[in-house]
């Protein structure tokens, strides 16, 4: 649908068709993969939260005495090793403890004689996680002073957050789509209107309004096309930035924002979808005001 | 035989004025030569784009090639438009398009190959007396260069019916005298040849000619041959 003619091409003059549109498109290609970009990375990311921090459970075994609470952290152990679902366990020793609490206490609080609670990283397979309940209550049987600090709990609200944000971004992409079509209605109009002469004499020779659709829906396209690469460019520049500021924080909630490849392809993808969408918006905007004329 | 342009009781009004052409009945033979004439603002151009396609008609009937246009599904049109060449009284030339593009337009729209078409038009060009101008553009061309253009353009696609309107309007008197010529020549290969004039002289140049006579929105048959349904010495009934 895009070859023509050279004969097709001269009917036209040379140069853009389409006035200011590649430029709003150019603008709203950037907009739209910035938002498409942080919504494929909120999706990943309340993926991966919800998938690897949520299938984390922490044992605490809280015991003032420390032989009570050595004894306990053993048995818990021993019996979390034993249960379905269970698929790592990892107990925090004494230097892990003082790393997470040095920076609330600082060097010098830390005091061999602090009472800390034993810690023990659980990691749960899927189904581990769905009878956690039970594990939870083989574990008080052996070891009474334990609690479980389920990471999912504190996790849900934030996922929910990065979830509606990323729907957000859907909306705008949405949105952007949109404003696009728009951009090209109001581009092909505009050309209908400033070559209405060359299109009626066209029409006089007996030129059939797909001939004539042709003429605008490849130039339109191809001028969308360009508006669209140039606002892309400009989005992945400014998304590379991003990322990079985000790995320098390298914490790792932050740190688990990044895009897939899929993404990357999807953004990819972009201009040439806002090119058939302008390939076919022009073709229907046209033809629709051929069909007013006789 | 049935003519190949019929209008029945046809009548034209733009706005909500009165009829601009009224009560039109005529019959145009296939391959012969008329002249529409009257004076300026009697409704030539008027008649003439209800002819070829270009304006529809308030009322009554119009069949061009035996068939009725009027009621005509969009999508025919452009059939019907590429067998009717028309030089327009205002030439309707493409400006950005030289010459030679501007002829061999309707060569493409028909969509004739490239190399097929190089020789058609370098002969138009040559005919018309523009050999020499192909790649100049009509901005750049005289009144008489235009039209002579245009005329090429009306006839490359060798139509069944031409119709031109005021086609030698901006040419000296000699080079009217070719065009007629030109029109005659391809009236003897049968093209159905309509030409709008108000110049009187011309209307001697073509022997065989008829001459339709537009007057106050009506249309003068003092021979009554374009009478239509003729009459009943000529057809049988009417
Ligand atoms: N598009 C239009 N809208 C309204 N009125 C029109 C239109 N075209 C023509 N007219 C009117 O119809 C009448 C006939 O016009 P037309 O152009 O057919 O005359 P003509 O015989 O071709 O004149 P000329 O010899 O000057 O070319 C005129 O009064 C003109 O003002
Ligand atoms: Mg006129």
């Amino acid at each position: 649908m895009l070859g023509a003619s050279q004969a097709d091409r001269r009917l036209l003059p040379e140069g853009r068709l389409a006035g200011p549109m590649p430029w709003v498109i150019a603008i709203m290609m950037f907009l739209t993969a910035l938002a498409a970009a942080a919504g494929l990375a909120m999706g990943d990311a309340a993926h991966r939260l919800g998938g690897d921090l949520g299938r984390q459970v922490t044992v605490q075994i809280v015991a003032a005495d420390p032989g009570v609470r050595d004894r306990e952290a053993d048995a818990a152990q021993h019996v979390l090793a034993n249960q379905d679902g269970v698929s790592g366990l990892h107990k925090l020793g004494g230097d892990e403890m003082q790393a997470l609490l040095q920076p609330w206490l600082g060097d010098a609080g830390l005091d061999r004689d602090l009472p800390l609670p034993a810690m023990i990283d659980v990691d749960l397979t899927d189904a581990g996680r769905a009878r956690l309940d039970r594990i939870a209550a083989a574990l008080v049987v052996a070891a009474p002073h334990a609690r479980i600090d389920d990471h999912a709990s504190w996790l849900a609200p934030l996922v929910a957050l990065i979830r509606s944000l990323g729907l957000l971004a859907g909306g705008i992409v949405a949105m952007m789509v949109g404003a696009t079509a728009a951009a090209v209605v109001l581009a092909a109009r505009s050309a209908l209107n400033t070559h209405r002469q060359t299109i009626d004499v066209m029409h006089m020779m007996g030129s059939t309004d797909a001939q004539v659709a042709r003429l605008f829906q490849r130039r339109l396209a191809l001028d969308a096309l360009f508006g669209a690469v140039v606002g892309l460019v400009g989005a992945i520049v400014v998304i590379l930035g991003i990322g990079r500021r985000l790995g320098e924080i390298g914490s790792g909630l932050v740190g688990s924002i990044t895009l897939p490849w899929t993404a990357w392809a999807a953004l990819l993808a972009l201009p040439i979808l806002a090119g058939l969408l302008a390939l076919a918006v022009a073709r229907i905007t046209v033809q629709r005001a051929l069909a007013r004329t006789l | 035989m049935a003519g190949i342009v019929q209008f029945e009781n046809v009548g034209l009004r733009y706005g909500t004025g009165a009829e601009t052409l009224s009560d039109l009945s005529f019959s145009l033979a296939q391959g012969s030569f008329y002249f529409l004439t009257g004076p300026s603002g009697a409704g030539k151009t008027s008649l003439l784009r209800m002819l070829y396609l270009s304006q529809r008609p308030s009322r009554g009937s119009i069949r061009l090639f035996g068939e009725d246009v009027v009621q005509l599904r969009r999508a025919r049109l452009p059939g019907f438009r590429r067998r009717i060449g028309v030089v327009f009284q205002d030439f309707r030339l493409i400006p950005h398009l030289s010459a030679f593009d501007n002829i061999a337009l309707p060569l493409r729209i028909a969509g004739v190959d490239e190399r097929d078409l190089v020789t058609p038009v370098r002969e138009m060009l040559a005919w018309v007396g523009l050999a020499d101008r192909a790649s100049a553009r009509p901005p750049t061309l005289s009144g008489g260069e235009q039209q002579r253009v245009a005329i090429a353009r009306a006839v490359i696609g060798r139509p069944e019916i031409l119709v031109a309107d005021e086609p030698t309007g901006n040419v000296d008197p000699e080079m009217a005298a070719r065009l007629l010529h030109l029109f005659d020549a391809l009236n003897t290969l049968g093209t159905t040849i309509v030409v709008a004039t108000h110049d009187i002289h011309l209307l001697s140049r073509v022997a065989s000619a008829n001459v339709m006579r537009l007057e106050h929105g009506q249309l003068q048959d003092p021979t009554g041959a374009l009478r239509y349904p003729p009459r009943a010495d000529a057809e049988g009934h009417g």
